[in-house]
């Protein structure tokens, strides 16, 4: 069978997958839509926040990037990890207490206010689509590239396939189809892994192979690594190029940012009882721990094997570089995506690949005769294209490609009911129609659905050119936003209504203002950005990326204080914060 | 039954081991991964330098069993306050 057919074989049975466990599980009520009942067992919740959370970027960026970036890429490890510490600890169980079913009506309840209510909603509602619109996009590339399909046609598949799931199973279907997504994802993502790791080292663990030594030559992986690398005139692989500071506040904003994001937070209002959500993001990281371990593994020998590709013989000898005759299979597949470019800028029929921006090396290079880096290997095909590199058989080719699609399409869902919920449940319910009937609301909510998935499909097929800028943004404003209102309003029964919305705002403009000011968002046309977005620049030496972690201590220090500086919450309110504390309903049962 | 000044101890034994857990879960992410890794670094481990070993596999290890120590540990405070659920 052609790799072509195979791959349609493999990604058609998943998507008839999914489709049969959507028409199992529909939804029923409000309560099943929003949060599926609350009857999700723990460890499959479990599985359901990892695909829900493991995206395109996580499954296609993620090793590459780290590949490319070496230590520095340590950010995304810990920063997309460690924010699960922070909502077992700070959020889920006290949240799961509350027992409603979105993020908003927390904040609308617990400051008893609908204005705290509108702007939770305008936060949660510009995070989520700013992500959804990067999946939708991740589906179309994944598509184009392996269906050989038009990127607009893969996006419509997409499209389809997420409408059947979300529209009719609502949070019950998306849960049970993100366990399966899950483990597509998860085999297609490690297999491929472990292979690569017995190829380069033998050892077919890839956590550990990428601390084996290279068979024969009696030198590490990563000292191997670092020595090719630097004789390329690239940063050594294990030490960064960013600053401390800015690498401690990176991935702050990411693991804080992490615990405030919407679609992240309502996976714990699904379980039963506040014990399940505590021990359910214990699962919930140990799957994604799964990915998030192999993925510097498979970024370390991503790289070793393009260069040893790239560079067979010794660096600066006349045959040492490769000849472009000689050039692999996938090289010709991958130029055809233009994600791959070749340049013989010194027409010696030979490719060569080094750091040409970095002066110290400038001159070693003339030497050799080299006259640029000819190579140009985009970051995002990396994982997709490794199977390829490494020469592994079809199925595994075709498995990447189904486990790509399952990993946009579980985010691109779990984002799309946020969405619909806050519009069903925090506006229409919440603010316009407080007596709509059940029966209305879950009505209201699938139309809702349905015209998120629209609005996401077109950004998809029309992304505005901020994307990429608006990722660090989303987090930057998770962090300084809700995460704040969430942990104050748990921890501090002090905090009123007053300081609540005075430090969100404050969070958000900050956040906002700063990466407007540096990086250039919404006012292009006013000529941001203002600012030169460089180290001597920055406020503190702290990047647009991590400046979230500033917003969120003003939002702290303007909430407590205009809430000292105004009157305590009412009597209620502090009612209600003791009881979410506990996990027993005291009120009834003690 | 729980009285309120058992909920209040309970409400301070779950901030003393959320603290507890913080403390461990920062030294061993921000403190290894990024403020120390360059001392850790002159240490071997297997094929790593220690540092860079915190700070790509060794601190996702921690965070995982973090959350599992912190569940199992409040599962026994829910049911010496009596607090717990069913």
């Amino acid at each position: 069978m052609s790799l072509q057919a195979l791959t349609y074989l493999v990604v058609g049975l998943s998507f008839a997958l999914y489709i049969g466990i959507a028409i199992w599980s529909r939804a029923h009520s409000t309560g099943d839509f929003y949060i599926a009942g609350k009857g999700v067992s723990p460890i499959a919740n479990g599985m359901a926040t990892a695909a829900d959370w493991m995206s395109a970027a996580s499954f296609i960026s993620m090793a590459g990037l780290i590949a490319f970036l070496g230590y520095d890429g340590s950010v995304y490890l810990m920063g997309w990890t460690g924010g699960y510490v922070l909502l077992a600890l700070l959020l889920a169980p006290y949240l799961r207490k509350f027992g409603k079913f979105t993020v908003p009506e927390f904040i609308a309840e617990r400051y008893y206010s609908k204005t705290a209510r509108i702007v939770a909603v305008i936060c949660l509602i510009f995070i989520s689509f700013t992500y959804v619109a990067g999946q939708m996009r991740g589906v179309g590339i994944v598509f184009s590239r392996f269906l050989e399909v038009e990127v607009t046609t893969g996006l419509l598949i997409g499209m389809g396939v997420v409408f059947i799931y979300a529209v009719l199973g609502g949070m019950k279907g998306i849960t049970y189809t993100q366990v399966a997504q899950y483990c597509v994802l998860i085999f297609a993502y490690t297999v491929p892994a472990v292979f690569i790791a017995i190829q380069i080292t033998g050892n077919p663990i890839p956590q550990l192979a990428f601390g084996s030594e290279i068979p024969g030559t009696g030198t590490a992986l990563l000292d191997k690594l670092n020595d090719i690398v630097t004789s390329l005139g690239f940063t050594e692989y294990t030490s960064g190029s960013k600053s401390r500071i800015d690498v401690f506040c990176i991935t702050m904003a990411l693991m804080v940012g992490t615990a405030g994001l919407p679609h992240v937070i309502v996976r714990f209002f699904t379980v039963p009882r506040v014990r399940d959500a505590r021990i359910s993001a214990g699962y919930a990281l140990l799957f994604i721990a799964i990915l998030y371990t192999t993925a510097p593994a498979v970024g370390s020998m991503a790289r070793y094997n393009l260069i040893n590709t790239m560079q067979p013989g010794e660096v600066g000898s006349v045959d040492g570089n490769l000849a472009y005759e000689d050039r692999p299979g996938w090289f010709d597949t991958w130029r055809q995506t233009g994600l791959v470019t070749f340049d013989d800028k010194n027409g010696d029929g030979r490719i060569q690949y080094y750091n040409d921006s970095n002066p110290e090396f400038a001159a070693l290079a003339a030497d050799y005769g080299w006259s640029g880096n000819e190579l140009d290997v985009d970051r995002d095909i990396m994982v997709l294209a490794n199977p390829e590199i490494a020469g592994l058989p079809d199925w595994v080719i075709a498995l990447v490609a189904a486990g790509g699609i399952a990993a946009a399409l579980s985010t691109a869902a779990g984002l799309l009911l946020v969405i619909s919920a806050a519009v069903s449940h925090d506006l229409i319910k919440g603010i316009f129609l407080p007596n709509i009937s059940d029966k209305r609301e879950l009505m209201a909510g699938r139309i809702a659905a349905a015209f998120a998935i629209a609005i996401a499909g077109y950004l998809g097929f029309d992304p505005p050119g901020w994307v990429a800028q608006v990722v660090a943004f989303a987090f930057g404003l998770a962090a300084a936003s809700l995460f704040p209102a969430i942990l104050l309003g748990i921890f501090f029964k002090r905090i009123n209504k007053e300081g609540a919305i005075a430090g969100m705002l404050t969070g958000l403009i900050f956040t906002y203002g700063y990466i407007e000011f540096f990086k250039g968002l919404f006012l292009k046309w006013a000529g941001a950005p203002w600012g030169t977005n460089t180290a001597e620049y920055w406020l503190f030496g702290i990047s647009p990326e991590g400046i979230g972690v500033i917003g969120m201590c003003l939002n702290f220090a303007v909430a407590i204080a205009v809430s000292y500086a105004t009157k305590p919450p009412p009597e209620r309110i502090q009612h209600m914060v003791e009881h979410i504390r506990v996990p027993r309903d005291l009120s009834t049962k003690g | 039954m729980a009285t309120p000044e058992l909920v209040r101890q309970y409400w301070k034994a779950n901030l003393r081991l959320v603290g507890i857990c913080l403390v461990i879960w920062f030294i061993c992410s921000y403190g290894f991964g990024v403020l120390w890794v360059d001392q850790l670094n002159q240490v071997r481990f297997g094929g790593f330098q220690l540092g860079f070993w915190f700070a790509q596999q060794g601190s996702i290890y921690v965070f995982v069993a973090l959350i599992f120590f912190y569940a199992w540990r409040m599962n026994r405070l829910d049911r010496k306050f009596d607090v717990h659920e069913d």
